[in-house]
């Protein structure tokens, strides 16, 4: 074999290769599409979000096990500060849940732990840890009764809910 | 603790000092069930009338009950009374073995009842065919209403002297009853006799109920509810219906169990997003911190002789399984398999530890040794976990849930029953959906 046919031949090998790495990417989005809005295991899509006034949505999403904040769940949770702010009288309870794939118990504490992760933020952008209290559901209260992936990612969140 | 009534157990014969040459051996899995013939207990003609009662039946349906006892171990095959050859009255007195052995039976069951003066007075014998002479003879008398638990009694004692171990029959299973949607999922407390009958509702569902567990000395209780949107560990005595919170903790107490000796409960107590074990002393309600981590450390469990706690902790990053003393000193994981492990509990007998373990989208209820090693999978599901041992640690009760389609659709969830050796898994049968089941020791011991 002299050098011109390797030549050859890697040229095609990389053709194919170029080939086979487009419809791999082509199937992965349209799966993704497919799926929902899920980034990293945690859902980003509006469905099941309510506001606790305009353009403040009312939860934040986290990823399996997972209770550290995304960018866009910190950026909500901005929002909420600010919106809380402006509010100096009302008080809220954060709300942790949990998606149905773990044992009762853990996913108490879970969803504890997210309620927190949630407070923690919202007491860094200056709220007052008295105006917010916790609760954990785990698993018992899911948003979406399905067992899918989207379903499970539309759980695993925390919710602020107004008291007064 | 009351007694809900008082057992005469007289022993009218003695035991036959003699081997026995029947014997189940529940040390593996049975594939080969010991066949039993249990003749309808015979009613004494004398037997008053009874308001309540069908007394003409009573016979057939203790016979009935003790055979569904036997039949759910998977190590009995109690045989068609059609087949049978002798009257009740006549093989209560003495069996003509032969018989008996024509019909492929190895052990028989014969009794007697008779109502008088509102007592009930119930004698039964056990009888090896094959060495033709009686095994076993009890009598008792106690209230006609308990002809239930007397079936459920004398279950006990012959499941006792063919296996060599405790029975477990007469005692009942404290669960969460559940109803109504996925999403708006009405819970209750609930009780019933481990066959499934006699169900009581012990909340009125307005508030959510969780994780139901038997006090190992007493008919007490301890479970986690939400009343008044506050989620807390109480104990309730399921006799006089009182119940109280578990200490005076700030936020959010859950997973609680007793100590074996009834005197504790141990939970976690979970404060700005972490969770940590707890005992409180019933007595003199003095509250002990077991650990303290930043992890999530939650389902504790203490080994039946008290000196140890196995936890799940996601201190390595996923839930595992360690065991530490019970003063929280020298903490051990004992997991290392593939996949997230929790919900240990420690058998009753001190040489398993049960849990559940979840890997590539399956759940699994399994046993291991109660250093880690040994992990044997008994069950694998879609989702399942809580496990609870019988008081005699030979089988798991726990409860699955299946797949819900769009709106929930599909969705259930039941109390499922395993023997520890993988086998004779089958469906417990409850009025309602239902999930946390926990066993209670045996009544009558």
């Amino acid at each position: 074999m002299n050098l011109g046919e390797k030549m050859t031949l890697n040229t095609n090998l990389k053709n194919i290769f170029l080939v086979v790495f487009t419809t791999l990417i082509l199937s992965a989005c349209s799966t993704a599409k497919k799926s929902g809005e899920i980034e990293g295991d945690v859902y980003t899509g509006k469905e099941t979000v309510e506001f606790l006034a305009a353009g403040v949505p009312d939860r934040v999403f986290f990823a399996t096990n997972k209770s550290s904040l995304t960018t866009a769940s910190r950026a909500t949770l901005r929002k909420q500060a600010t919106f809380l702010r402006k509010n100096k009288n009302l008080n809220v309870v954060i709300e942790g849940h949990a998606d149905e794939r773990g044992t009762r118990e853990y996913n108490l504490a879970l969803g504890e732990r997210r309620a927190n992760a949630a407070r923690d933020y919202l007491m860094t952008y200056g709220i007052s840890g008295k105006r917010i209290s916790v609760i954990s559901y785990g698993k018992e209260k899911p948003v979406n009764p399905k067992s899918s992936p989207v379903a499970w990612s539309q759980n695993r969140r925390s919710v602020t809910v107004k008291v007064n | 603790m009351k007694k809900i009534f008082l057992l005469h157990l007289l022993f009218f014969f003695s035991f036959s000092k003699l081997y026995a040459l029947i014997e189940v051996d529940i040390t593996r899995g049975n594939l080969d069930p010991l066949p039993i013939a249990v003749s309808p207990l015979h009613v004494d003609v004398k037997s008053e009338k009874s308001q309540d009662l069908k007394i003409k039946d009573l016979g057939d349906n203790i016979s009935e009950i003790i055979e569904r006892n036997f039949r759910s171990t998977g190590l009995f095959n109690p045989l068609k009374k059609e087949a049978f050859v002798q009257k009740p009255d006549i093989a209560h007195l003495k069996p003509r073995f032969e018989d008996w052995r024509l019909i492929k039976a190895q052990a028989l069951v014969t009794g007697k009842l008779l109502i008088l003066n509102g007592k009930l007075k119930v004698e039964f014998r056990l009888w090896d065919l094959a060495a033709a002479q009686e095994m076993t003879a009890l009598a008792f008398t106690t209230s006609p209403s308990n002809w239930r638990r007397v079936a459920h009694i004398i279950s006990d004692k012959i499941y006792e002297r063919l296996t060599g171990e405790e029975g477990y029959f007469d005692t009942r299973i404290i669960y969460v009853a559940e109803s109504g949607p996925k999403n708006q999922r009405v819970k209750k407390l609930a009780i019933m006799d481990q066959d499934g009958f006699n169900t009581k509702y012990l909340t009125l569902g307005n508030e959510l109920v969780l994780t139901p567990r038997f006090n190992p000395t007493s008919q007490m209780v301890t479970y986690m509810s939400y009343f008044r949107n506050m989620p807390r560990v109480y104990l309730l005595d399921i006799e006089t219906g009182t119940q109280e919170i578990v200490g005076n903790f700030p936020g959010m107490t859950f997973a609680p169990r007793f100590s074996p000796d009834g005197k504790k409960i141990i939970m976690s107590f979970a404060k700005d997003g972490n969770s940590d074990i707890y005992t409180m002393d019933l007595d003199s309600r003095l509250v002990e911190r077991i650990t303290d981590h930043s992890s999530i450390d939650t389902s504790p469990s203490f080994s039946p002789d008290g000196k140890f706690i196995a936890f799940n902790s996601d201190r390595s990053g996923l839930q595992q399984i360690y065991v530490m003393r019970s003063d929280g000193s020298n903490v051990k994981r004992i997991t290392f398999g593939k996949g997230i492990y929790g919900t240990p509990v420690w058998s009753p007998r001190g040489d398993l530890i049960a849990f559940t373990k979840m890997h590539k989208g399956k759940f699994y209820i399994g046993v291991m040794r109660i250093d880690g090693t040994g992990e044997r999978l008994l069950t694998e599901n879609y989702y399942q976990e809580a496990p609870s041992w019988s008081p005699n640690g030979r089988v798991l009760v726990f409860y699955r849930e299946t797949k819900a389609g769009d709106k929930g659709a599909g969705f259930s969830a039941k109390l499922w029953s395993i023997d520890i050796t993988g086998y004779n898994e089958r469906r417990l049968s409850t009025k309602t959906d239902a999930s946390d089941p926990s066993w209670s020791s045996l009544l009558s011991k």
